[in-house]
């Protein structure tokens, strides 16, 4: 009996370790799963090419748009609207939302506007955005930081908000100022949940940015989707639309391993 | 410094709006130096009380004085220490127990010597680098009780500080916290649950009422110090725990 049960902890502690393992692998087993998969059906032309291109027609297009500079030169003009975009949006809902989590009175005035806001489609006024701030990159970057402002904002007001009232005593028995409360107690206990929400942003921010380039058309990889989808050039929508993917997880990998360097002290205690 | 409470009283609001009494009024005095230790029914108002004494919470009416002058803020020289550790969970034991050092100005380098002469005496010597969530209940009190200890309080006011732990843990640390105390005498008042944690490191035990909570009993306790925990057996002490146990009963049966 207690043999038994002995080994079955074992295998547990095996299956747990083939597990760990498996772990830093595993997106890369479904990446590759994905494209076998996709290479196994144009292959067999069940779906046109024009529809599913083949993968070694995307890699051509990769090729042929990365030797003409077309691939770099749209997808800079995107992440440079995204990173504006970014700094813009955060910056601003940053600074609302700590306005908004320390004076409950400004969330009154406020919040009817923000929710109008936030509960229109983005791509109903983007338009408006674009007659507004012309079809420049800053419409683009307007877009885009409306888009990241909103869950800057909320995570912002629930991080200062759910700081502990003990700690604030404390620091109030410390006599902290201003600046101490903010910099050792609301900064600090803030951060998680507001790199949680820069994580969000950041996806978000791609959107944001495509859908300004959809709107008014000139460059970035919005443009080369529509350009290339006008010409039936299906392998570079592929790419144009990888590339975005690419752009988006390389900026949440960022903020992912700023999240992992500075919140030590978040990080599981290893088995 | 000595510490008035004069017909102190401070009242809540529930959450339909209505003012109820939460404690006293109340009024007592401790002299410089005194350890004042106070008993009650939960909920009779001695967190409220403690939070008065350190200017977090203003009272209703009545006043609280520290040598003559009106606590109406967190004042200078006082300390406070919580029913749970409240410590910071970004911060290591080391930055921890710095932190008093660090709000009043104190350089990194010699905030963090003060720190580390203290590490041993709180049998904290090899986990100056560790973070709150790597602590059992007993050493993240003590990471507490050095927070108190590096501001050198002359006003140490104690909100069941080691409740949460077991007996013998709690015993080690009141004394321990005596001991500390024995280099820089301080005025302590001190909330604790606990009859003969009380009556063993108190000069005075106070028992208030239930909710609004007054005082009812004002009992001095007049053992030889230093304390020492084998004093629980003697005559006196189980005479003062059995006078602040009938005490309190006489509370819970009217
Ligand atoms: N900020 C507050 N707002 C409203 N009511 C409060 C507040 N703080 C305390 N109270 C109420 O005041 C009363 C006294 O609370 P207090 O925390 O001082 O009791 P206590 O004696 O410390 O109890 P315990 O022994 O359980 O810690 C309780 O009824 C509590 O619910
Ligand atoms: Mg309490």
């Amino acid at each position: 009996m207690r043999k038994k049960s002995h080994d079955n902890t074992e295998n547990r502690k095996d299956a747990a370790r083939v597990a760990a393992a498996l772990c830093p692998v595993s997106p890369l087993l479904t990446v590759g799963c994905l494209l076998l998969a996709w290479q196994w059906i144009s292959a067999r032309e069940f779906i046109s090419h024009i529809l599913v291109p083949p993968p070694a027609e995307v890699y051509q297009a990769f090729i042929d748009s990365l030797a003409d500079g077309a691939l770099v030169k749209h997808a800079s003009v995107t992440l440079e609207e995204m990173l504006y975009g970014l700094l813009l949006g955060v910056g601003v809902g940053l600074l609302i939302g700590y306005a908004i989590a320390k004076a409950p009175l400004l969330e009154s005035i406020l919040s009817p506007i923000i929710v109008a806001f936030q509960s229109t489609p983005i791509v109903a006024y983007a338009p408006l955005l674009v007659i507004w701030f012309g079809s420049g990159i800053a419409s683009k970057i307007v877009t885009t930081a409306v888009i990241v402002f909103f869950p800057t904002l909320v995570n912002t007001i629930v991080g200062i908000r759910s700081v502990s009232p003990n700690l604030r005593d404390l620091m109030r028995s410390l006599k902290a100022g201003r600046w101490q409360m903010f910099r050792h107690l609301e900064a600090p206990s803030a951060l998680p949940v507001i790199l949680a929400g820069l994580k969000t942003s950041t996806t978000l921010a791609v959107i944001g940015a495509v859908v300004g380039e959809f709107v008014s058309q000139g460059s970035g990889l919005g443009y080369l989707v529509t350009s290339a989808r006008n010409l039936y050039n299906t392998p570079l929508v592929v790419v144009a639309v990888l590339t975005m993917t690419a752009i988006s997880l390389s900026l949440y990998g960022l903020v992912a391993y700023v999240e992992w360097r500075f919140l030590v002290w978040r990080r599981r205690p290893s088995l | 410094m000595k510490l008035s409470l004069r017909e102190l009283s401070v009242s809540f609001r529930d959450p339909d709006g209505r003012a109820f009494s939460a404690l006293g009024p109340i009024s007592f005095e401790v002299a410089a130096q005194q350890f004042v230790c106070l008993v009650g029914p939960t909920g009779c108002g001695k967190s409220t009380l403690i939070r008065v004494l350190a200017g977090l919470l203003p009272a209703t009416s009545g006043s609280a004085r520290c040598d003559g002058e009106l606590i109406s803020r967190p004042m200078d020289q006082f300390a406070i220490m919580f029913q749970d550790a409240n410590l910071m969970p970004w911060r290591t034991v080391l930055d921890n127990i710095a932190l008093p050092l660090e709000i009043d100005g104190v350089p990194r380098a010699s905030r963090y010597e003060t720190v580390r002469a203290l590490l041993p005496q709180l049998h904290l010597g090899n986990f100056e680098a560790s973070y709150p969530a790597e602590l059992s209940g007993g050493m993240a009190q003590r990471v507490a009780l050095g927070r108190v200890i590096v501001q050198a309080p002359r006003v140490l006011l104690l909100d069941e500080p080691f409740g949460a732990l077991d007996a013998l843990t709690r015993e080690k640390l009141s004394l321990d916290l005596l001991r500390l105390r024995q280099r820089n005498v301080q005025t302590i008042i001190m909330v604790t649950h606990d009859i003969s944690e009380a009556v063993l490191l108190a000069d005075r035990v106070l028992v208030m009422s239930r909710r609004p909570g007054t005082l009812v009993e004002d009992i001095a306790v007049e053992l030889p110090r230093p304390r020492r925990s084998h004093m629980i057996y003697l005559p006196e002490f189980l005479r003062l725990a059995k006078r602040v146990r009938e005490s309190i009963e006489t509370l819970n049966s009217l």
